[in-house]
């Protein structure tokens, strides 16, 4: 096991590596004990963390609520409140119908996804390490042993959760606007259509495959784009640390335009979030 | 890179995370800037109406001083030439006033005169008739020639 820590690869390895917790037959078992615990294996960083930086972003957000006054605001709620008028012009220029859901949602996303992508900025080594210190004195492990990924957004589970949930809310949309026969008319009159009934028939499973593709691709290019962009800019935070004084430079370098990556991608999806929530809740195709 | 119960759990908590911020977080916060940006509006339309009602005020202010102005310039007009005539008026009375008193003057200084020519007569009569006398009394009677006498001073 040592070895394998000594090499480039390994270090790559062990900072791509989630803390994992699984259930097995002799009760609770953590990280290599769980390889082979398939689908009920659970990523405690990446849910500790994400959940935290949502408590975080509730907190916030939540006293900022409580002290809004309608007078002149501080500089606290005028920062919260540029937040909020930010997402929600972006959601009265997207979003055509009438929810109460969307602004929130996208609220949500928006300072979520921001906050969780943020945790990329905090050099690569700090928090692992420390992880492992603690893991090592308090607890006795193997300081190899200890894993922990701080950015949530570059754990695929994560950004599928939130495109999951994006999509359900989408196929919800459709169903409610247009009803189970317009949402199933959409899915296979479409985009071929003829006026003979025959031909009408021959067409709808081309229609069918072309419009479930369609739709199932945008969950997909959610939660890959993210996800994607995110444990890229990792991977090579991660090459940078490993390269010696080096780094520095371009560490800092790298940070900087990540700053814009970061902000850009919680932006993009919550945009996409919006505008595939709009398309869902609008009737014409 | 595989998928395994996070998933559940992310979407379990991003739901719920949702579902707060639609309850506690969004509606206060965007109820907040609306009634703000409500009162900022209801405020620049107040001022408005402040700046028109000023500006009104003005107007109506310059009007009157100019009215106000003007009046009391056709007051002080019509006092110069109420003086004028009340000099004029005045002159001419006391010019007639003192016409009279020198008129009444002067015949008081007449009827003087006459009297005292009159009395000046009746003693240059006296005096003619005493020296008549004086002359007569060696001669005549001074009764039987008084007639005479008196016709003189009637004369005279």
């Amino acid at each position: 096991m040592a070895a394998e820590e000594v090499t480039l690869s390994g270090h790559i390895q062990h900072h791509l590596t989630n803390a994992k917790m699984c259930s097995t037959d002799t009760g609770l078992a953590f990280n290599k004990a769980c390889t082979d615990s398939g689908f009920w294996t659970w990523h405690i960083d990446t849910l500790a963390w994400s959940i935290g930086l949502g408590l975080i972003f509730l907190w916030i957000f939540r006293s900022a609520a409580k002290k809004s006054t309608l007078g002149v605001p501080g500089k606290f709620q005028c920062f919260i409140e540029i937040i909020v008028e930010f997402v929600g012009d972006n959601v009265r220029d997207t979003f055509h119908g009438k929810s109460k859901l969307i602004a929130p949602l996208a609220l949500t996303i928006f300072v979520w996804v921001f906050l969780m992508n943020l945790m990329d900025l905090i050099p690569v080594d700090f928090i692992p390490a420390l992880a492992g210190f603690v893991g090592e004195t308090a607890f006795g492990m193997d300081s190899h042993d200890v894993y922990m990924k701080i950015v949530p957004t570059t754990d695929i589970n994560m950004t599928s959760a939130l495109a999951l949930g994006v999509f359900i809310l989408m196929v919800g949309f459709s169903i409610k606007i247009k009803g189970i026969g317009g949402f199933i008319k959409e899915l296979t009159l479409h985009p071929f259509s003829s006026n003979n009934m025959f031909v009408q028939i021959i067409l709808i499973p081309f229609n069918l495959l072309l419009e479930l593709i369609a739709l199932v691709s945008k969950p997909f290019s959610l939660a890959l784009r993210l996800f994607g962009n995110l444990y890229a800019g990792e991977l090579i935070f991660i090459l940078i640390g490993a390269i010696g004084f080096m780094q520095l430079p371009l560490h800092f370098v790298w940070a900087v335009f990540h700053i814009l990556v970061i902000t850009l991608q919680a932006f993009l999806f919550m945009m996409l979030t919006i505008v595939y929530l709009s398309m869902a809740s609008s009737d014409n195709h | 890179m595989n998928l395994n119960a996070t998933l559940i759990g992310e979407l379990i908590a991003f739901t719920v995370f949702v579902l707060f911020c639609m309850k506690y977080v969004w509606p206060p916060l965007n109820g907040a800037i609306e009634a703000r940006q409500k009162k900022i509006e209801d405020g620049l339309a107040a001022s408005d109406r402040a700046e028109k009602d000023l500006e009104l005020a003005q107007k109506k202010a310059a009007e009157q001083l100019k009215d106000a102005k003007a009046q009391a310039a056709d007051i002080i007009d019509q006092a110069k030439k109420r003086a004028v005539l009340i000099v004029d008026e005045e002159t001419l009375r006391g010019q007639q006033e003192r016409e009279s008193i020198i008129a009444q003057g002067h015949s008081e200084v007449e009827s003087e005169r006459n009297r005292i020519t009159e009395e000046l007569r009746k003693q240059v009569a006296t005096l003619a008739v005493i020296g008549a006398e004086r002359i007569l009394e060696r001669e005549i009677n001074q009764a039987a020639h008084s007639d005479i006498v008196e016709k003189l001073v009637a004369e005279l």
